[in-house]
């Protein structure tokens, strides 16, 4: 039984157009996987088939050996999920949010206050517990988002372009926290347009045009071009 | 997953919309306001114009300010509804609808669950609603205030159905006013919520006929008759089969495989 993420022939057409063709790759436990793409590549595509928010006609989908068509439940309950676009309840606490997702995860009651600890205390935000999501930074909403992600203990964790709008500083933290995530055994697939999120020891996928165009260690595919530079010359497109 | 956890999964939606809803008190004045315009000030001016014969559930002579009540009360329902459905159009719910349906449950069942939150929030509205009219002299027998609710539930479940039914197939909305005039004003007007099926049938008896067809009368006529302690068995029959109807349409909007996500795009 395959661990980590795997993604096998998967195709997804709108109507006419092709969003996705044939892509495949799959990310270890303990990788961290970028996965580069210009705007309209088919990242958001890919993400809601990951997410099963679509299904597609042809492809496999595994996550930590559960097959998403065939036991859809059973891969779901190992994917943590940070969504681009803002997921928390901003009328609510830190706390009911993740209280929220717990039991949308069926997590045990008796359990879920010492998991909200310490998803939050590994995030250095177990201070905030009692805040209104409304009253905190961008900085500090991804975190809460990236912990309530972590509160099911999820083998698999996918990011979909989660620094978009946040300061320097912010992306830098939550960069890192990922990487050690992964570092700790997660399987991670974290989407991105900005090369300087992309560190040369991750695994790295640029789709383009809904096609995996090129796969390998970031650090051996840019060689001693700048990855940027290297990006553009690949998809024409400036990152 | 056992019973356990689903019944965690209905409890965590109903509380966090009942958070959201003491979070937001202008949505409730603004949802008790409607009704209230509507008792105090419209049928006070119609009531002059609009002569009522006795009709069931009714064994007297009514006012017409009573006679509206079960109308508005399911105006309520409907406007709550559809605003909590419809909310998912927009990219402000998307995010949250994204967050429900990665959970591992069945989606029907996720579903559901979100349909009886917003429900619960209407049928307490009802009530805030039955209350304050019942302060100014309107009243209903007092145990009819109990027999409703199953009625107001049903109602509530039937017409956020729809809202659901509506948000996973319809992407053009610009604001809510395209559903007040192809959804909300059609079904009101054209129900037994301002007047009786034999009124709108002297003036009209294909209009009256629309009327009989319109799932909102029958919520209408089911809580009007529960308010006096009656069963309207013709209306829970059909209301009844709308709510099963309209949720098995919205569950297959929902299917990964098609609607909510793919239409966006």
């Amino acid at each position: 039984m395959t661990t980590g993420l795997s993604v096998r022939g998967l195709s997804f057409n709108y109507g006419a157009k092709k969003a996705l063709q044939d892509v495949s790759f799959s990310v270890a436990p303990g990788q961290f996987c970028a996965l580069l793409g210009p705007n309209g590549a088919g990242k958001s595509t890919l993400i809601s088939l990951l997410t099963r928010l679509l299904v597609a006609p042809a492809g496999d989908i595994e996550i930590a050996g559960h097959n998403l068509r065939s036991v859809p439940r059973r891969a779901m309950a190992e994917l943590g999920v940070v969504f681009q676009q803002p997921t928390l309840d901003l009328s609510l606490t830190v706390r009911q949010n993740l209280s929220y997702f717990a039991a949308l995860h069926g997590l045990p009651r008796g359990e879920v206050p010492g998991r909200i600890d310490a998803a939050l205390e590994q995030l250095g935000m177990r201070e905030r517990i009692d805040e209104k999501a409304r009253d905190l930074n961008g900085g500090h909403r991804r975190r809460t988002e990236l912990a309530r992600a972590l509160l099911h203990d999820p083998k698999v964790l996918l990011l979909d372009e989660p620094t978009v709008g946040l300061d320097a500083a912010a992306r830098q933290s939550i960069t890192d926290h990922v990487h050690d995530l992964a570092d700790q055994g997660l399987s991670v697939l974290w989407t991105t347009h900005l090369t300087d999120e992309v560190r040369d020891t991750d695994a790295l996928l640029v789709l383009h045009q809904g096609q995996i165009i090129n796969e390998g260690q970031a650090g051996s595919l840019r060689g001693d071009t700048p990855l940027s530079n290297w990006f553009l010359a690949r998809t024409g497109v400036p990152a | 997953m056992n019973m356990i956890g689903y019944w965690g999964v209905t409890r965590a939606i109903v509380i966090r919309e009942f958070l959201r809803f003491v979070h937001q008190r202008e949505r409730f004045i603004a949802a008790l306001v409607r009704p209230l315009v509507w008792l105090f000030i419209f049928a006070a001016g119609f009531r002059a114009a609009l002569g009522l014969s006795i009709i069931p559930p009714y064994d007297t002579y009514i006012t017409y300010e009573t006679y509206i009540v079960p109308g508005l009360c399911a105006m309520v329902l409907l406007f709550n509804s559809m605003q909590s459905s419809l909310s998912l159009v927009y990219d402000r719910e998307m995010g949250s609808m994204r967050l429900l349906l990665t959970s591992p449950y069945p989606r029907w069942w996720l579903l559901f669950c979100r349909l009886f939150g917003s429900t619960t929030i209407s049928v307490l509205q009802v009530y805030a609603f039955l209350g304050i009219a019942a302060l100014f002299g309107i009243t209903m027998p007092p145990w009819g205030y109990v027999a409703v609710l199953p009625g107001l539930i049903l109602g509530g479940l039937m017409l956020g159905a729809l809202g659901l039914v509506l948000s996973s197939f319809i992407s053009q909305l610009e604001n809510f006013a395209g559903v007040m005039n192809f959804v909300i004003f059609p079904m009101f007007f054209l129900s037994s919520a301002l007047y009786p099926l034999w009124k709108m049938a002297e003036s009209s008896p294909l209009l009256r006929d629309i009327c009989a067809f319109n799932p909102f009368t029958h919520v209408v006529e089911l809580i009007r008759f529960l308010l006096y302690l009656q069963l309207n068995l013709h209306a829970l029959v059909w209301v009844v089969l709308s709510t099963l109807v309209l949720s098995l349409i919205a569950v297959w909007g929902y299917d990964p495989a098609r609607g909510l996500i793919k239409r966006k795009g």
